[in-house]
């Protein structure tokens, strides 16, 4: 099965930096299970500010959304991927994402995309001054595109492997079973017991 | 070549290498809560697959636990311990259960039971299992999607992080604490100076600090954006791992244990990415002015204002913070009053915590219009609080010492939430709006400052008192 390596959408400016995951997906909605039914849980507690961006009828339909630094810092719950996800959005662009967000958007298919913050401000401009601006993001050519603006995307080789053929990595682990038997061997057989127990 | 603990513990678990920087790390000890793993395990079954060592994951309910005697859980709540209770059933893993005399928060727990120890590798799907790593153990918390690899292979792909040190020199004044020294680091590199990296905590300060304030240190790593903190192993890591297995009266010879244990730490001329210097002598007692954890400052100082600010976003950033709070530019934080204190968390429930708390409250009483909730991180810590008479100043205080054990008020998965505009001063490690129920409002402080607080009902150092 193919994956695209390129995605062009509508964007939402959120100038918000440190964007953590109890407003992505708030305590309460925590224990739903699964990924769906998660359309209304995204920044629930801020959408009830009728002028919150996400809000605003032009940004309807949107699958970007710009954000500041530090974006999906706090606790590791998957359902904040989820609930992104459930509100349309397959890209998130900012300056900075937090580790274990950005390990459970890329398992689940989200794109995160870090740029330098001068890019994520010029495009909170564009956007602004034009809801309906394609936005595109190409991780072959590791490039973020708005009008005839370019911009190299902050990515490294592991990631941008897991993102273009996300496969089933569990299978791939376990087509190398003998390694780690080979491993759990060598510890036992030097004497980490305590390790191995 | 000299290498630093992060190196040793990384390169002692690699299976084998997956090219471009990534490596298949081998996991020595996979940890659960009732909350992340119910899609994991139903993820693992449609595939067909089981969990590959069950010997070598263990799993604790605590999130939703209520702690009060006769609390419930919400439905979600019970179907999530329902489900965790099934699933170790299922799949032949040791579980600690609410009301088990091992139960408590996950963080608290592993500990206590001597399973962490140096030269290991923890995950758990909870991002303050940073807190292990004052053993010497590489421990970071991973995701949902992550909880299924590991269950299925015990490894985990992962790409190497780098190696930042902070270096904190001299001495913490006295009254100071590990929690004031972590949010001080916090606000100086911020939520995310850490991405990326792991966290090494080196310098006579850092030394000088007992395990249970390592824990605490190394839990609020994340909070500066790093997965992982790592304190090198000393006499004081091997001091406490040999009252654990006497305690726990297991019979081990540790002899050869302890000297593989020692080696756990920076060779003296290893390098690091980063570095960053902390001068222990000049931390403060703080208290969070925001909403999130770098937005915090010394305790006696004023809420910040725009000439504090380089950019228009941070201020903006600020103002937005300032206003979900209530509080105005300028405003003392000792001006600020309280309508619950919360003393507990994976940050601030060992022992050594409540014996901090009780020595601030030892006879006085709670505000009147304040209510002091204090809640043991596990049952084996609330099991030594009474048999230290800790529940006895509590109760004369007029504070809830609950019966049970578990996250509590930290994380708002339970029925200990603030009300909607409600204040607190907490021990926990999170600020974030809504964190504590919808529309709380949260200031991190440590115990010392929580329990003074609890007495004026306004933010307060004991010195104060």
């Amino acid at each position: 099965m193919s994956t695209p390596t390129s995605h062009t959408g509508t964007a939402v400016p959120l100038r918000r930096d440190d964007v953590d995951t109890d407003q992505l997906s708030p305590a309460r909605f925590v224990p739903y299970f699964r990924p769906h039914g998660f359309t209304n849980i995204l920044f629930a507690d801020w959408r009830s500010d009728p002028d919150f961006v996400l809000n605003r009828p032009e940004h309807q339909g949107a699958s970007v959304l710009v954000a500041g630094h530090d974006f999906g810092t706090g606790s590791s719950r998957e359902s904040a991927v989820w609930a992104l996800q459930s509100a349309g959005f397959q890209v998130v662009v900012a300056s900075g994402f937090g580790d274990i967000f950005r390990d459970n958007a890329t398992t689940r298919g989200l794109w995160t995309v870090e740029v330098d913050h001068d890019v994520v401000e010029e495009l909170w401009r564009e956007v602004e001054a034009d809801p309906w601006l394609p936005v595109t993001v190409d991780l072959t050519s590791r490039r973020l595109g708005f009008r005839a603006a370019e911009s190299p995307l902050r990515i490294d080789d592991p990631l941008l492997r897991r993102l273009v053929r996300p496969g089933d990595r569990i299978a791939e682990t376990l087509a190398h079973v003998a390694d780690i038997e080979e491993y759990e061997s060598s510890r036992i057989s030097r004497g980490d017991e305590e390790r191995a127990r | 070549m000299a290498k630093t603990l992060a190196a040793k513990l990384w390169e002692d678990h690699v299976v084998r290498p997956l090219g471009d920087g990534a490596d298949l790390l081998y996991v020595d000890l996979h940890v659960l809560h009732e909350v992340n793993t119910p899609s994991a395990f139903d993820d693992l079954r449609e595939a067909g697959r089981t969990v590959r060592r069950p010997e070598l994951t263990l799993a604790v309910e605590d999130h939703n636990t209520p702690t009060r005697d006769g609390g419930q859980e919400d439905l979600a709540g019970r179907r999530q311990r329902d489900l965790i209770r099934a699933n170790c059933a299922e799949f032949g893993i040791r579980l600690h259960r609410l009301g088990d005399a091992d139960q408590g928060i996950v963080h608290v727990v592993v500990p206590e039971l001597g399973l962490a120890r140096p030269g290991m590798t923890i995950v758990c799907c909870d991002s303050h299992t940073s807190t292990l790593g004052a053993l010497g153990v590489l421990a970071f918390g991973i995701g949902t999607g992550q909880v299924e690899h590991v269950l299925a292979t015990q490894t985990l792909p992962i790409h190497r992080p780098k190696d930042l040190a902070v270096e904190v020199s001299g001495v913490l004044p006295d009254g100071v604490t590990a929690k004031d020294l972590a949010l001080t680091l916090i606000a100086r590199i911020g939520t995310g100076g850490g991405q990326g990296s792991v966290i090494e905590y080196r310098g006579s300060a850092v030394r000088g600090l007992s395990m249970e304030a390592r824990m605490t240190l190394c839990n609020m790593s994340v909070e500066a954006g790093s997965r992982a903190g790592l304190i090198g192993v000393d006499d004081v890591t091997v001091d406490y791992l040999r009252a654990r297995v006497e305690a726990l009266g297991t019979g081990e010879d540790l002899a050869d244990a302890e000297s593989r244990w020692r080696e756990m730490r920076s060779d003296a001329d290893a390098r690091f990415d980063d570095v960053v210097r902390l001068d222990g002598a000049s931390v403060r007692p703080r208290v969070s002015w925001g909403t999130n954890p770098a937005q915090n400052l010394p305790l006696d100082g004023r809420v910040p204002s725009r000439v504090d600010f380089t950019s228009e976003q941070e201020w903006s950033s600020a103002q937005r913070s300032l206003a979900y709070m209530g509080l105005r530019p300028g405003q003392s934080m000792r001006d600020v009053e309280v309508d619950t204190v919360f003393v507990g968390s994976c940050t601030n429930g060992r022992i050594e915590d409540l014996r901090e708390t009780a020595s601030v409250l030892s006879g006085r009483k709670v505000a009147d219009g304040t209510r002091l909730l204090i809640v043991a991180g596990s049952a084996a810590v609330r099991r030594q609080a009474v048999a230290e008479g800790l529940d006895e100043v509590f109760r004369e205080a007029g504070a809830d010492f609950r019966t049970g054990a578990g996250c509590s008020m930290c994380c708002g998965l339970n029925e200990d939430r603030l009300a909607p505009g409600e204040r607190a001063a907490s021990t926990s490690n999170r600020n974030f709006e809504g964190r504590q129920g919808r529309r709380s409002r949260t200031h991190l402080v440590s115990p010392r400052v929580a329990a003074a607080t609890a007495v004026t009902g306004r933010i307060t150092a004991p010195e104060d008192l």
